[in-house]
């Protein structure tokens, strides 16, 4: 029996605003910052206290949800959500529920089967939960609180059930993380928790058309929650998929249940049974009155959306001539492309900025990751200041015009990646230039044909694979300088002879 | 309005209270009377009234994104039944 999965998911993004959703409360690094410093009466719940909605935290929700096409409303409802869990101490998050800031969105997504698009149910605004750590210490269990990041902006985007496998579900939640980034409301530290995911998955069986024409009905679903890493959402979906397959197979019925993700075991368990299913007695916050948007503001917050990643990507193609991988490389981070297209400006016109691309993609690349060791490099601008575009321009210039070759080009590059030095100093100091010179050349060649008489005879009884082995004796007389265009052409004039 | 039993019972479980059998009819008596009050509210005819949110309040006053000092971890901290190492101290919780 074959099965097609179907899945829709709820992402959680932090918002880096300065202060929190309700209060003036610094946001910082839950992560590291020492618990309970950022915490006052109204993040803390205290009774008498109201909440003040961050005029920030409202336009980093518009400016997504206009880069996600989504239709922004005019006035949308704060409502609270009511649930006991120490996480906010109020006893119920301030969300959005009948009126959300945004709807009806999409998310152009790739995948190895092309581009597909990705429904948009919602965008609305909400407050993120303190953190609670589960101690076991002398012999007790209990669980300690921080409640730091309870109060921090949060935005949910929740996709229809568009997407129907892992590899799908992974591609959006990159996609979505790379706008985010580029927009400059998240940071993307998927590490720190600043993104997350909760996926709706179901299966139904391959080919079954619903009654009259209409889709398939689908399967009964479960929800995963707490999915912190792109490669937790692959595989808990991964799992689910097989598991709820072989439920069906065997003849039996999927639980309707929330799950969540144990990432040792590689297996998703059982939170909450059915009968404790959701009742969150959701009603319109009273403490605040509904959200009213201008359009005026809207525009003006459109008017400034950079170019997004999709439209970076398809001009990186169309423009410079890059193939789609290495175009998507370059377009992931806005650093990294703003950095090529700097490059690429200090080029002549007669080099391909497909050289440029080269260049960063591989040796930089691999230098930044030796030395960062995170993927994400360029927000370490101590790295990025290394090697500045312009100098990486130069560089891919003077290889271009033959002055020196690629071996000791990379060399030079390791160099100014050291040192912070340009490669035209580097290249003067070091005697690196590159010689074309022919006379030169042609006495390197007599004098390698004259010290492998064997090689240069085998040669000329057909075995011409041999000038490979010649032309490494000469580029080692020339202590690697000799430009091999000239060498080889000088090899092959004399053997001719 | 009269609520059942089964709906205190659900009621109760959802604001993690635990109730003897008198209370729960106790409050099912009390919470169907508070129900019966509200529910004069129905006669008004609201046909021509839009849905109110934000009780009083009328428009919504946002606030410039910038911190202020919070509490000081003592004061935060001085009514919590248990603190230990800068944080709540609960009853364990797991899910």
């Amino acid at each position: 029996m074959e099965f097609e999965p179907v899945i829709g998911l709820e992402v959680h993004a932090e918002l880096r605003t300065k202060s929190k959703m309700f209060c003036a409360c610094e946001v910082v690094d839950s992560t590291t910052a020492a618990p309970n410093t950022t915490v006052c009466p109204v993040c803390s719940g205290m009774p008498g206290t109201l909440p003040v909605v961050n005029q920030k935290a409202v336009e980093f929700g518009i400016r997504v949800a206009l880069a996600l096409e989504c239709e922004v409303q005019q006035t949308s409802i704060f409502a609270r959500k009511n649930y006991f869990y120490p996480d906010l101490p109020k006893g119920y998050q301030i969300s959005q529920y009948e009126q959300p800031l945004a709807i009806n969105g999409k998310l152009i997504i790739r995948t190895s089967e092309g581009e597909q698009t990705i429904r948009l149910r919602r965008v609305h605004l909400e407050e993120d939960t303190g953190k609670l750590t589960h101690v076991e210490r002398d012999g007790k269990s209990y669980s300690l609180v921080d409640l730091n990041r309870a109060g921090v902006p949060l935005l949910e985007i929740v996709s229809e059930p568009d997407l129907h496998s892992a590899d799908a579900a992974r591609a959006y939640g990159e996609a979505l993380r790379d706008i985010l980034r580029y927009l400059g409301v998240n940071s993307g530290d998927m590490e720190k928790g600043v993104i997350r995911f909760e996926a709706n998955v179901s299966v139904r069986k391959k080919g079954i058309a619903g009654a009259d024409g209409h889709p398939p009905l689908l399967g009964i679903r479960t929800e995963v929650k707490n999915l912190n890493s792109f490669r937790a959402l692959e595989r808990a979906i991964e799992y689910e998929i097989e598991r709820q397959s072989k439920i069906i197979e065997a003849g039996r019925t999927v639980e309707q249940e929330t799950l969540g993700w144990n990432e040792a075991r590689g297996a998703t368990y059982s939170q909450r049974s059915k009968e404790d299913a959701h009742d969150y007695r959701y009603f319109p916050e009273p403490d605040l009155p509904p959200l009213v948007v201008e359009q005026n503001w809207i525009d003006e917050i459109k008017s400034k959306l950079p170019e997004l990643p999709r439209a970076r990507y398809l001009r990186f193609i169309e423009d410079y001539g890059l193939t789609a991988y290495d175009a998507a490389r370059l377009t992931e981070e806005k650093e990294v492309a703003d950095y090529f297209e700097s490059a690429v400006r200090g080029l002549p016109s007669t080099v391909q900025p497909k050289v440029a691309a080269n260049w960063m993609l591989g040796d930089l690349f691999s230098l930044m990751n030796q030395a960062s060791k995170t993927s994400e490099f360029f927000k370490n601008s101590e790295a990025w200041n290394r090697v500045r575009p312009e100098a990486l321009a130069e560089l891919v210039k003077i290889v271009s015009e033959g002055q020196i070759n690629q071996t000791s080009a990379r060399e030079v590059l390791n160099e100014m990646f050291e040192s912070g030095r340009g490669a035209a100093e580097i290249i003067a100091a070091r005697g690196l230039k590159q010689v074309s010179d022919e006379s030169f050349i042609a006495e390197l060649v007599s004098q390698a044909l004259k010290e492998n008489p064997n090689e240069a005879a085998s040669f000329r009884s057909g075995k011409t694979g041999v000038v490979n082995f010649l032309f490494g004796q000469v580029m080692k007389k020339a202590a690697g300088r000799a430009n091999p265009q000239v060498v080889r052409a000088e090899l092959e004039k004399q053997l001719a002879q | 309005m009269a609520l059942t039993l089964k709906e205190v019972e659900h009621i109760a479980k959802l604001a993690r209270l635990e109730l003897t059998e008198e209370q729960k009819e106790l409050y099912r008596e009390q919470l169907s009377a508070i129900l019966d009050y509200m529910a004069k509210l129905r006669e008004l005819d609201t046909n021509n009234v839009p849905p109110t949110a934000g009780g009083g309040l009328t428009q919504m006053i946002l606030r410039e994104d910038e911190s202020r000092p919070s509490l000081s971890k003592d004061a935060l901290l001085e009514n919590a039944p248990n603190a230990e190492d800068d944080q709540f101290k609960i009853p364990p919780v797991f899910e």
